[in-house]
């Protein structure tokens, strides 16, 4: 295999990390956080999401296609490292393994997801509060959940962070620690607004 | 103890006494299974591993008394500037000649640094690296058919800047250290890409940068960075691996727009 567009590839990769999925996923958890409201305001908010003009050309488009290549090129990725956390233990390296763990996870965890909620709409089934709060009564899918939920704003944030590195922007060491302070803040951020969006579902 | 002995006497008594363990991971030949083998050595002040393979040379008898060939080791400078002697002690990658003994926790695990060819027990194939320096021009052209003259003058802060990333040995270590140079993937890993900095920071090797960015951009170039950010940690002469990899992302990628963009010069 010939891998003379590698340069390339990776930089598409670590683009579209941030833009668009980053920004997708950023503004889904905020749009599931209307569950927090109750189950009309959920149904409002989902219901115009989904009724957007044009909504399968965005769905492809700033969803299906970049996010495959995303999630497909990151599974090579993270397969080619050698990870070495035991021999050097340090804070960036764990976060090196980490990205590699919670991208390959989120691949299952997506696939799983899109299959439970966009294909059953596909075929029929009407995508709402109770289609969710039904699946996440579960407590295995609740805690699946918690875990695909964390993993992705974890990803995005450390994403961030290496995304600043691979166009250049932060190259001094300084610059390079305070974005991820700020990494770690819409790590932690995030988090919150998408746990809590869950919670709303089954409390 | 006598009481006529001198202070060093004293001491030399006692550590005669003492000894140092080593586990050595040999390998007889480039294609034959490794294998362990222990030595147990007398101790004396200041020692480092390279005094102690010497010792190991000189008495080839091991751990359990009988005789075998001695360890090989590769080693030049013993002041750490040539890179040769580098090997993986307790586990980190690192120059054997500044290794003391005093500073290890016993047995001290000596192996190769197996993600370059093992040539025979702890010498490995470092032409990679060596390869990799050619591809990437690491030098600065001088050469013509008529006499060109000097060169455009470097800032003294400058060259004072420079020659911190000019200490590089090509020792390997960062490479050892890096998750992502390995069987899998063609990395030229840390160090050659803080070259290319170097020479596209000196004013005449400037000239021929786009040539050099271009190679960062192909198979084995600076894409396969991960950002681990061990390379920086692990260097033995603390070069900023990590700054020159983001320097070197920023330059690429003006490079890759300049050149998809059409701009009409291909330097500056």
């Amino acid at each position: 295999m010939s891998r003379e567009s590698d340069f390339y590839l990776r930089r598409l990769h670590s683009l579209l990390g941030i833009i668009p999925v980053g920004l997708f996923v950023a503004q889904h958890l905020v749009i599931n956080h209307f569950a927090t409201r109750g189950a009309e305001a959920f149904n409002n908010a989902s219901s115009f999401m989904g009724n957007l003009p044009f909504v399968l050309f965005l769905e492809w488009f700033v969803i299906y296609i970049p996010l495959m290549f995303h999630a497909f090129y990151g599974v090579y990725i993270a397969f080619t490292a050698k990870n070495n956390v035991q021999r050097y233990g340090t804070f960036r390296n764990w976060m090196f393994l980490l990205q590699r763990v919670t991208g390959v996870f989120l691949v299952v965890f997506i696939a799983w997801h899109i299959y439970e909620t966009r294909i059953q709409k596909a075929l029929g089934a009407e995508v709402n509060f109770d289609m969710m709060a039904e699946i996440l009564s579960n407590p295995f899918m609740l805690a699946f959940y918690m875990a695909g939920v964390i993993a992705a704003t974890f990803h995005l944030a450390n994403g961030v962070w290496s995304f600043l590195v691979s166009w250049g922007i932060t190259q001094s060491p300084r610059s390079q620690a305070i974005v991820t302070y700020i990494s770690m803040a819409i790590f932690l951020v995030l988090s919150v607004i998408g746990v809590q969006a869950l919670l709303a579902f089954v409390l | 103890m006598s009481n006529n002995n001198t202070a060093v006497q004293d001491r030399q008594q006692q550590t005669a006494q003492k000894t140092v363990l080593f586990d050595v991971r040999r390998q007889d030949t480039a294609d034959s299974q490794p294998y362990w083998e222990s030595f147990e050595i007398e101790y004396r002040p200041n020692m480092n591993v390279i005094s102690a393979l010497m010792e190991i040379r000189r008495n080839p008898v091991n751990k359990e008394g009988k005789k075998t060939t001695p360890v090989n080791w590769d080693m030049s400078c013993l002041e750490e500037v040539c890179g040769a002697c580098s090997m993986v002690i307790n586990g980190r990658p690192r120059q054997s000649c500044t290794a003391l003994v005093d500073q290890f926790v016993q047995p001290i695990k000596l192996e190769p640094m197996k993600t370059f060819p093992v040539v025979r027990d702890l010498i490995v194939d470092r032409e990679f690296m060596f390869d990799s320096l050619k591809k990437i021009k690491a030098w600065v052209p001088i050469d013509g058919t008529y006499d060109l003259g000097e060169g455009p003058r470097m800032p003294e802060r400058k060259r004072q800047w420079a020659y911190e990333l000019s200490k590089c040995m090509t020792c390997g270590v960062c490479l050892e250290a890096c998750p992502n140079v390995n069987d899998n993937t063609n990395f030229m890993g840390p160090a050659l890409l803080s070259q290319v900095r170097l020479f596209n920071t000196h004013p005449t090797g400037a000239m021929n940068k786009d040539e050099r960015l271009a190679t960062l951009m192909t198979d084995g170039g600076i894409g396969e960075c991960g950002n681990s950010q061990n390379c920086v940690v692990a260097c033995p002469k603390g070069i900023p691996l990590t700054t020159s990899i983001a320097a070197m992302n920023r330059a690429t990628n003006v490079q890759m727009f300049k050149n998809f963009f059409g701009s009409d010069h291909m330097v500056d």
